[in-house]
C-alpha cells in the first residue's frame, strides 16, 4: 500500500486524477454548451502547451513554430470535413458543384489531386498526425543532427511558420486563404454544430488530453525522460555517454507536433473551422506562453496555464481589449522574470509548503523538516502571499 | 595503415583551426592495460587530441585506430560504444539527478529512443551501479543530489559513471584539478585499480601525482611529441627540460 | 520589346532588388549588434523600428502645423531625433529588463516578445489603431529619369544612401572607434574584458542601446516608402531575423552579403511570380540553406 502511495506521489497521478476530475465532471455538469465549447477550444490549446512541456520544458528546445503542427492538424480535418459538406447536392449553385466553394470562387473546376484523400475519414485521421508528424521530422533531422539548437532553432521555426502561413494565405484556391476553411458541417452524416455533439466532442476532447498527459508522464518517468532532462543540461556529457542526443531532440519535436495536431484536429471539429491565423507566429509564440504560465515542467500546468491565459483573453477582450495586451505583454515579462517556474512553481514553493505545515503540528516528530524551512506559520494565515521571494530563480536552473 | 596490436593507434594526426595546426602529424600507441600520462606546457594540444579521439573535433588527417578500427569517421555517440570513454576538464555530471539515476543513465542499456522508453532498471543495472558507487566511494550517497556533492566527489562520480559504461580505453583530462592532498591519493588508487583490463589515458599537470600513477609519460609541445617514456627518462631529456623551463 | 526598353526594365528590376536589400540591411543592422554581437534575441526589435517611423510622423506633423516653412528641411533633424530616442528607449529596456536575462537566451525571446505586445499597444493608445503616413519634403517624392524611359524612384534612392551611411558607420565604429574594441573584446571573453577594465555591463547597455537606436533609423527611413502602424514592426522581425541568422551571426559583412542575396532573390522571383510565391520560396531557399549550413554564410572556425 505504501509503495502504491509513493508511486502515486511520484507519478504526480494524483494531479492528473484532478484535472481529469474538473474537466470531465465539474465543467460539464456547471457549464452550459456555450461555456464548454468554449472551454473545449481552450483545451485543444492546452495539447500544444503539453508538447510544449515535453519539448521545451524538458528538452530545453524552444519552438516558435508550433501553430504549424496545431494548424496543419486542423487543415487535414477541416479538408476532409469541407469535401464531405460539398457534395454536388449543397453545391449545386457553383459553376463546378462538388468541389470547396473557395475553389470554385478562384475558378477551380476540378478538386487539386492531393486533396483526393481527405474523401476518406481514415487516411485524413491517418493524416492528421502523419503529415505534421514527418514534417516536424524533417525540420528537426535535418537541425539537431548538425547541432543547431536554441536559438537558431527557434528562429528557423518560426520562419517556418511564416512560410506556411503565407503559403495558404496567397494559395486561396487551393486552401481557403485568409479565411481559411469555413462553413462545416457534419462528420460522416453527424451534425457536428448541433449541441449533443459538441457535448459529445467534448468529451472526446477532454479524454484525448488526459491520455495524452498519461503517455507524455509515462515518458517522462522513463529513461527517455531522465535522458532528456540530462541533455538539456549537460548535452555533451549524454553524447560521450553513447546517446546520439540528436535522435532523442527529434523524438521530442515530433512527439510534441504530434500532440499539438491532434489538438488541431480537434479544435476544427469543435470551432468548425480552420484559419491561417492559428497558424502564423503570434499564435504559435501565444501557446509557448500558455506552457510558460502554467510552469513549463509540468504537463498538468500547461493546461491550467491553457484555461487561466484564455479566460482572461476572452475575459479582457470583451470588457478590456485595451487592457489585455499590456496584462499580455506583463504576462511574458513577469513569467520570465519572477516565476519561471510558472502556477506550478507557485504551487511548489508556496502552496505546497503551507499544506505540510498545517499538517505538520499533529505528526510533529515523524515529519522530516529540511533544515531551511522556515517556522510553522500561525493559522489565520489563510492564503500563500502573493509575492514570492528572490529566491524561486534559484528553480530554474 | 597497418593493423596493430595497440589499443590505439594514432598516426600522423593533424587538426588545424584556420591555419593554426593544433596536432602536428602526431604519432602515438598505447598498449592494451596502459595507464599513459600526457604532460605539456598550456596549448600543447593535449586536450585537442583526447577531443580528437573522442570524436569532438574532426580531424583534418590522419588516422585514429581504436582496437584497428578506423574512428576519425565516427560519429561521438559510435566512438562511446565502441569503448571509448571521455572525462571533462571540468566535472560533466547532471547536477539535477541523484547520484543513483546518474549511474544509471550511463548504463549501456536502452541507448536508443525506442530502448531508451523500454528500459527498466533490473536487478542487473542495481548490482552494477552499487558495485561502481562502491568502487568510487559513493556507496553511501546514492540517493544525494549530485549537485550537492564535493568537488572531489563530483569528479570521481563522472569517473564512475564512464566506468558504467565498461570502456576498453578510459580518458581522463586533468581528474585532479581541485583537489584536496587526501582526494588526490585515493584518485591515485581510484586509477590504480581501474587501468586493470582496460587502458587510461590522463592528462594531468601535477608531476607527483603523475610519478604515481603513469606507466609510461607522452610530453607534448606545440600539437608534437617532444618525448616519450618512463617519468625519469622523460625528466631527464633536456628537451623536456627546456619546454618547461622556458628558453 | 525593343532592346532599350527591356534593358530599362532590367535596370529598374536591378534597382527594385537593390531597393530591398537596403530595406533588409537597415533592419538587419540594429539586429546584428544586438543579436549578433551580443547573443540578446531581441523580438521586440521591429517596434523599436516603429518607433523611428512614428517619430518621423510626429516630426512631420509638428512641423507642419507650426513651422510649415521648414517642411524641406525636418527630415534629416528628424531621423536623429528617431535614433536618439530609439537609443533611449533602448538604453531604459536594458536596463530594467534585458541585463537580467544575458544567460537565458530563450528567456529573453519571451521576455522581448511580452515587451513588443506592450510597445504595440502604447502606439495604438497613443496613435491610434490606422496606419499613419508622414508629409514628405518634396526632394524625396518623384523620380530621376537618366534616360528615357527609365525612372528610378528617389525615396529608394535616399533609403540605399542612408543604408550605406549607416553601415559605412557601423562597419568603422565597430572595428576602429574604443566602443567597438570594447563590444568585441566583451564578446570573445567577457571575464577577460572585465579583467582588463572593461565596463561590460556598461558596454552592454550601450551596445544593446545603439542597436535600438540603429532600428530607429531604419523605422525612420522606412516612412520614405509605405506607411506606418502600431503592429508595423512584427511584419519585418522575421526577416530582420533570417537576414543576420544566414549571413552568420557575428558577422557584420555577412549581414551584408546575406540581406543581398535574399533581396536578390526575392525580386527576380517576384518578377515571374506573384508576390506571395516569391517570399515562400525565398524563405524557403533560406531554411533550406540554414538546414545544410547552419552557421550561415560567413563564420569563424574556432575550437569549441
Amino acid at each position: 500500500m505504501d509503495a502504491f502511495k509513493s508511486w502515486i506521489a511520484r507519478s504526480g497521478t494524483g494531479s492528473i486524477l484532478l484535472l481529469a476530475l474538473l474537466i470531465v465532471v465539474v465543467f460539464p455538469l456547471t457549464m452550459d454548451i456555450f461555456r464548454l465549447n468554449l472551454v473545449g477550444k481552450y483545451l485543444t490549446y492546452a495539447f500544444v502547451a503539453v508538447g510544449l512541456v515535453m519539448l521545451w520544458g524538458y528538452g530545453g528546445i524552444l519552438s516558435l513554430g508550433q501553430g504549424v503542427f496545431f494548424g496543419l492538424g486542423g487543415y487535414m480535418m477541416a479538408m476532409f470535413l469541407k469535401l464531405e459538406a460539398s457534395d454536388p447536392e449543397a453545391t449545386k449553385i457553383q459553376s463546378t458543384p462538388g468541389i470547396p466553394d473557395f475553389m470554385d470562387w478562384n475558378q477551380l473546376t476540378e478538386l487539386p489531386l492531393w486533396w483526393e484523400p481527405f474523401r476518406h475519414l481514415p487516411l485524413a485521421l491517418i493524416a492528421v498526425v502523419a503529415v505534421p508528424m514527418v514534417l516536424a521530422f524533417i525540420i528537426s533531422f535535418a537541425m539537431f543532427k548538425r547541432r543547431v539548437g536554441g536559438v537558431y532553432f527557434a528562429i528557423i521555426t518560426q520562419a517556418v511558420a511564416l512560410i506556411l502561413t503565407v503559403l495558404i494565405i496567397g494559395q486561396q484556391g487551393y486552401t481557403g486563404g485568409v479565411n481559411g476553411i469555413t462553413d462545416l458541417r457534419t462528420l460522416l452524416g453527424w451534425d457536428i454544430r448541433d449541441d449533443s455533439a459538441k457535448l459529445i466532442l467534448y468529451f472526446v476532447n477532454a479524454g484525448l488530453l488526459i491520455g495524452v498527459i498519461v503517455l507524455c508522464r509515462w515518458i517522462q518517468m522513463s529513461k527517455l525522460g531522465t535522458l532528456l532532462l540530462a541533455m538539456r543540461d549537460k548535452e555533451d556529457r549524454v553524447r560521450f555517454s553513447g546517446y546520439d542526443v540528436a535522435m532523442f531532440k527529434v523524438f521530442a519535436f515530433v512527439l510534441a507536433a504530434g500532440i499539438s495536431a491532434i489538438g488541431g484536429a480537434m479544435f476544427t471539429l469543435q470551432v468548425g473551422f480552420m484559419s491561417p491565423s492559428f497558424v502564423g507566429i503570434v499564435p504559435s509564440i501565444e501557446m509557448v506562453i500558455f506552457a510558460a504560465v502554467g510552469g513549463r515542467m509540468s504537463l498538468v500546468g500547461a493546461v491550467y496555464g491553457a484555461l487561466l491565459v484564455n479566460f482572461g483573453k476572452t475575459y479582457f477582450s470583451e470588457s478590456a481589449p485595451d487592457l489585455w495586451l499590456f496584462l499580455m505583454a506583463a504576462l511574458f515579462i513577469g513569467v520570465v522574470l519572477a516565476f519561471p517556474n510558472g502556477l506550478a512553481g507557485l504551487y511548489e514553493s508556496h502552496v505546497k509548503p503551507w499544506f505540510a505545515r498545517r499538517k505538520a503540528p499533529k505528526a510533529a516528530p515523524a515529519a522530516i523538516e529540511p533544515p531551511a524551512a522556515p517556522p510553522p506559520a500561525p493559522s489565520h494565515k489563510s492564503a500563500p502571499p502573493a509575492t514570492l521571494p528572490g529566491g524561486v530563480q534559484g528553480q530554474s536552473a | 595503415m597497418s593493423n596493430t596490436d595497440f589499443v590505439l593507434a594514432i598516426e600522423d594526426l593533424t587538426v588545424s583551426f584556420d591555419g593554426f595546426k593544433a596536432i602536428d602529424a602526431l604519432t602515438l600507441y598505447v598498449d592494451r592495460g596502459e595507464l599513459r600520462v600526457i604532460i605539456g606546457p598550456n596549448g600543447a594540444g593535449k586536450t585537442t587530441l583526447l577531443d580528437l579521439i573522442c570524436g569532438k573535433t574532426k580531424a583534418s588527417a590522419g588516422s585514429i585506430k581504436f582496437k584497428n578500427q578506423e574512428m576519425t569517421r565516427l560519429a561521438e555517440h559510435k566512438i562511446v560504444r565502441a569503448g571509448v570513454g571521455r572525462k571533462f576538464q571540468t566535472p560533466s555530471i547532471y547536477e539535477n539527478l541523484s547520484v543513483f539515476k546518474n549511474l544509471e543513465v550511463s548504463f549501456p542499456q536502452g541507448r536508443s529512443v525506442l530502448g531508451a522508453l523500454g528500459f527498466r532498471c533490473t536487478d542487473e543495472v542495481k548490482e552494477r551501479v552499487q558495485s561502481v558507487a562502491t568502487e568510487i566511494g559513493l556507496a553511501d550517497a546514492l540517493d544525494t543530489e549530485a549537485g550537492l556533492l564535493s568537488h572531489g566527489q563530483k569528479q570521481w562520480l563522472e569517473i564512475g559513471m564512464l566506468l558504467m559504461q565498461e570502456p576498453e580505453l578510459l580518458m581522463l583530462d586533468e581528474p585532479i584539478a581541485g583537489m584536496s592532498v587526501r582526494e588526490r591519493e585515493l584518485t591515485a588508487d581510484l586509477l590504480q585499480r581501474i587501468c586493470k583490463g582496460r587502458s587510461v589515458i590522463v592528462i594531468e599537470h601535477d608531476m607527483d601525482f603523475v610519478k604515481r600513477i603513469a606507466h609510461k609519460v607522452t610530453v607534448m609541445h606545440q600539437g608534437k611529441i617532444l618525448a616519450e617514456g618512463s617519468m625519469e627518462k622523460v625528466q631527464a631529456d633536456p628537451k623536456v627540460i627546456d619546454v618547461y623551463l622556458g628558453h | 520589346m525593343s532592346f532599350d526598353e527591356i534593358y530599362n526594365i532590367a535596370l529598374m528590376q536591378g534597382f527594385a532588388g537593390l531597393s530591398l536589400f537596403s530595406v533588409l540591411l537597415l533592419m538587419g543592422l540594429g539586429l546584428a549588434i544586438i543579436f549578433g554581437q551580443m547573443g540578446v534575441i531581441n523580438m521586440a526589435h521591429g517596434e523599436f523600428m516603429t518607433i523611428g517611423a512614428y517619430t518621423i510622423f510626429l516630426f512631420s506633423s509638428l512641423t507642419e502645423s507650426y513651422a510649415p516653412g521648414l517642411m524641406q528641411a525636418y527630415f534629416p533633424v528628424a531621423i536623429l531625433a528617431a535614433f536618439l530616442i530609439a537609443f533611449g528607449f533602448g538604453w531604459l529596456t536594458e536596463w530594467a529588463l534585458i541585463r537580467h536575462l544575458y544567460k537565458r537566451p530563450l528567456d529573453t525571446l519571451l521576455a522581448t516578445w511580452g515587451l513588443s505586445l506592450g510597445m504595440q499597444q502604447v502606439f495604438r493608445s497613443t496613435f491610434g489603431p490606422k496606419e499613419v503616413s508622414p508629409t514628405l519634403p518634396d526632394w524625396l517624392m518623384g523620380s530621376w529619369s537618366p534616360s528615357e524611359g527609365l525612372d528610378i524612384p528617389i525615396n529608394g534612392l535616399f533609403v540605399l544612401a542612408l543604408t550605406l551611411l549607416v553601415t559605412g558607420g557601423v562597419l568603422l565604429a565597430l572595428y576602429k572607434s574604443r566602443w567597438g574594441l570594447r563590444v568585441r573584446a566583451t564578446v570573445a571573453n567577457r571575464p577577460m574584458a572585465n579583467a582588463t577594465g572593461i565596463n561590460t555591463k556598461r558596454t552592454d547597455r550601450l551596445t544593446y542601446a545603439i542597436g535600438c537606436g540603429i532600428a530607429g533609423v531604419a523605422g525612420a527611413a522606412f516612412t520614405t516608402i509605405g506607411s506606418t502602424g502600431p503592429t508595423s514592426g512584427s511584419l519585418y522581425i522575421v526577416d530582420a531575423f533570417l537576414v543576420v541568422t544566414f549571413g552568420g551571426a557575428g558577422s557584420l559583412l555577412g549581414t551584408v552579403a546575406s540581406a543581398f542575396g535574399i533581396a536578390q532573390t526575392q525580386s527576380i522571383a517576384e518578377f515571374f511570380l506573384t508576390g506571395s510565391m516569391a517570399k515562400v520560396l525565398t524563405l524557403l531557399l533560406i531554411v533550406t540553406i540554414l538546414m545544410i549550413r547552419p552557421q550561415g554564410l560567413f563564420a569563424s572556425k574556432i575550437r569549441r
